[in-house]
């Protein structure tokens, strides 16, 4: 033992680098013991009891050094186990098998079985008479109107005013302390299908409630990482008036649809494809993101693309049956963290 | 097929897109039956029940004023009859001695005589229960009592054979601390068994207890739960407590002794629309706005059974309450179908060896069978034909 307190005295690490390197044969020789962590032997005299692991080391700078020894040489290992796979990857060439697919959370999603199939029949009757159905039938045109919660402050001011340049056919009201449930009825009258309210705490936005006008769902969402047009970097120049396209990416359950359609009653049927102004909302892993982009195609296959406008990020908290009424309003869908939220590949939009 | 596997389906469940769906939680399978073929929204169910002779009929309203007849034992929708009067949604049905009780939104409450003829006649008589009514519920050990009740419309217990003034009207309980009124909202009404008391539940998260029995015309138990309205409500074998869910689908049980909270029940994401225990056994089947039906364990151990998608949005549901939930007899109709797949059967024999099809004729028939019930369990949530 008095030979390890030499060792660990000179607390050089090249020093114990070096001794670690030459001690790799016989520690791989006692790793065959059949014990997993423990093997690290620092001589051929200090042999220690199969069993044995650096964890039970007391003295912490030995610990310490151990299990840096023992990290040494396991990204050792991995290097030179990938090496030689590459090497045999190489020599095999074209015969070489295809590369494993690394498991991201989006592969290994649960399958979620309210996930819509095109050809099914009930659905397509349920969404193509639900309360969308006037704005996807081309009767009514859609007429936003923005607004925030009381005495915004300027960052949700400004986001409203980009906002309205964004979304067609939107005006932006100052909220002066009224109550959304006698604003309803006045939107109503006026023709308004659509209203945002962009709630603010503590200077910044931080939800948005959507309500679909005459007797449409409300969607209540969190709203993150909301970046203004100044703060975005290489952006391009401010949005014309031309009608922008819509992508609505993944939304695929039942909820996600239901969703997706009121993202896109929002805007115009008929896109101006002179603008090449596209408004995204894009949902991975129930955040939806949004980004408004102009696009130029540089030739068949590349395109270039600028980004424009507002960005941010919304996760729907409750879909809401009805206009806006939280306290005695049914809910079609409420987001429940500690029922919800239990497994990580389970996924609701 | 499906008509005769109709039958044995375990839950019953009314849609806003019109269909009527039967779902048979042994086999996993449900089967969407519609009057016309085509789902319709002008015909959402708005109330079940079961119709006369045991659970073999179920009268189903729909939000055009009708109430049809659907058959369980054919799988079919028999005939429906026009029920006029009064506007809005049927908010209560109910059969007794061969009359049909419907009850709408508006407080129009009409006893219809049920013949066989699809033509409109007059009803036999006609209440004004008051407006915004949300449930009318008859008590089942006598059937001849209705209790209804809504939104700023006090809960009312009505003798049809007696006269036309309610037998039991509740009154308001006093005003509270800061001596306001406090609003009506009956959204649910349940008749207790083995008395005459009444449990409802309200929109201000309120169950209470009404004793018509005793001179006390206020309620005799209060208790609330929760933070939202109450829509739903049922009440557990035992008769000691209730099982209620409000719109964020939260589901509880409430125990009537004491006024207490037994336990919360998990898993609905949207509001509870109907509910319904099993008379004996401790299942609780929930429907409602998030387009699954589910099936709880109330008691030892507690949890979900089964939960099915089904893919419109749910408005009421019906449980069989027979006893043989597992027990599936050998269905009568099997040897009419085994002929109609023999010929596939045969097809596939013929192109095979010519000694196989010789050799075992036994086979084909519980070969035939066996594909049958195969068929059947691999389709989750097939449209009936």
């Amino acid at each position: 033992m008095a030979k390890v307190g030499d060792k660990s005295g000179c607390s050089r690490n090249k020093g114990l680098k070096r001794k670690a390197a030459t001690e790799e044969p016989q520690e791989a020789a006692v790793a065959e013991d059949g014990t997993t962590e423990s093997g690290v032997q620092l001589s051929k005299a200090a042999a220690f009891p199969p069993g044995f692991s650096v964890s039970e080391i007391k003295n912490k700078q030995r610990r310490h050094l151990m299990f840096t020894r023992w990290k040494q040489q396991q990204r050792k290992e991995k290097l030179a186990a990938k090496k030689k796979l590459k090497k045999e990857r190489e020599a095999l060439g074209d015969k070489a098998p295809p590369k494993p697919i690394p498991k991201t959370i989006d592969n290994q999603r649960v399958y979620d079985e309210t996930t819509v199939d095109p050809n099914d029949e009930e659905v397509a009757y349920d969404e193509a008479t639900d309360e969308f159905a006037s704005y996807f039938n081309r009767q009514t045109s859609p007429k936003i109107l923005i607004t925030t919660s009381d005495r915004p402050h300027g960052r949700t001011v400004r986001l409203c005013e980009q906002l309205s340049t964004v979304i067609p056919n939107s005006h932006v009201y100052y909220r002066r302390g009224l109550a959304l449930k006698k604003i309803i009825p006045q939107c109503i009258s006026r023709d308004f299908t659509d209203l945002i309210v962009i709630n603010e705490d503590r200077k910044i936005p931080n939800g948005l409630i959507l309500s679909h006008l005459p007797n449409g769902p409300t969607a209540h969402f969190k709203m993150s990482s909301v970046r203004l047009r100044k703060e975005i970097k290489r952006r391009g120049k401010d949005p014309t008036e031309h009608m922008p396209e819509i992508i609505l990416n993944n939304f695929t359950t039942r909820l996600g649809h239901s969703v997706g359609r009121m993202f896109a009653s929002l805007f115009p049927h008929n896109p101006q494809f002179i603008g090449r102004q596209v408004a995204t909302f894009h949902n991975q892993r129930d955040y939806i993101f949004f980004r408004f982009h102009r696009y130029i195609f540089k030739s068949e296959k590349k395109v270039g693309i600028q980004e424009l406008g507002p960005r941010f990020t919304l996760k729907l908290r409750s879909l809401q049956k009805g206009t806006f009424d939280s306290k005695y309003g049914e809910y079609e869908w409420v987001h429940k963290p500690r029922e919800m939220d239990t497994s990580r590949r389970k996924f609701h939009l | 097929m499906a008509a005769a596997a109709a039958r044995w389906n375990h839950v019953w469940v009314g849609t806003d897109t019109g269909i009527l769906k039967g779902v048979n939680l042994q086999r996993k399978h449900a089967a969407n039956f519609t009057p016309s073929g085509q789902p319709r929204r002008e015909e959402a169910v708005s109330a079940l029940c079961w119709g006369a002779g045991g659970e073999t009929q179920i009268l189903v309203g729909c939000a055009d004023g009708t109430v049809k007849h659907f058959s369980t034992e054919e799988g079919r929708f028999q005939g429906q009859r026009h029920c006029p009067g009064g506007e809005g949604i049927f908010r209560g049905l109910a059969q007794v001695d061969g009359t049909l009780i419907t009850c709408v939104d508006s407080g129009i409450l009409r006893v219809w005589h049920d013949n066989d003829k699809e033509a409109s006649s007059d009803p036999l008589l006609e209440l004004r229960v008051g407006p915004g009514v949300c449930r009318m519920r008859q008590d089942p050990a006598r059937p001849h009592m209705v209790a209804t009740g809504g939104k700023e419309n006090a809960l009312k217990v009505w003798d049809l054979q007696g006269s036309e003034e309610p037998v039991f009207r509740s009154k308001n309980v006093r005003n509270d601390w800061l001596d306001l009124r406090v609003p009506i909202w009956d959204q649910d009404i349940q008749f207790l068994p083995e008395s005459q008391k009444l449990v409802t539940c309200t929109g201000y998260h309120q169950v209470r207890v009404y004793d018509p029995a005793s001179p006390q015309r206020r309620p005799v138990l209060e208790a609330t739960y929760g933070e939202y309205p109450l829509t739903a409500m049922t009440l557990t074998p035992g008769g000691n407590s209730v099982i209620v869910g409000n719109t964020h689908g939260q589901l509880a049980e409430i125990d009537l002794r004491q006024g207490r909270l037994l336990v919360c029940l998990k898993g609905l994401a949207g509001s509870v629309r109907g509910l319904q225990c099993h008379p004996s056994k401790p299942l609780l089947a929930s429907c409602g706005l998030d387009r699954v039906l589910r099936v709880h364990r109330i008691r030892n151990p507690r949890g979900l059974d089964h939960k099915v998608y089904l893919k419109s949005q749910l408005n009421c549901l019906l449980l069989s309450g027979r006893d043989n939930w597992e027990d599936e007899p050998q269905e009568p109709q099997e040897p009419n179908k085994v002929p109609s797949e023999d010929t596939e059967t045969d097809e596939l024999w013929a192109s095979l060896e010519a000694a196989a099809k010789r050799k075992l004729p036994d086979l084909e028939q519980s070969q035939g069978a066996l594909q049958t019930r195969q068929r059947k369990k691999k389709r989750p949530g097939s449209t009936s034909s």
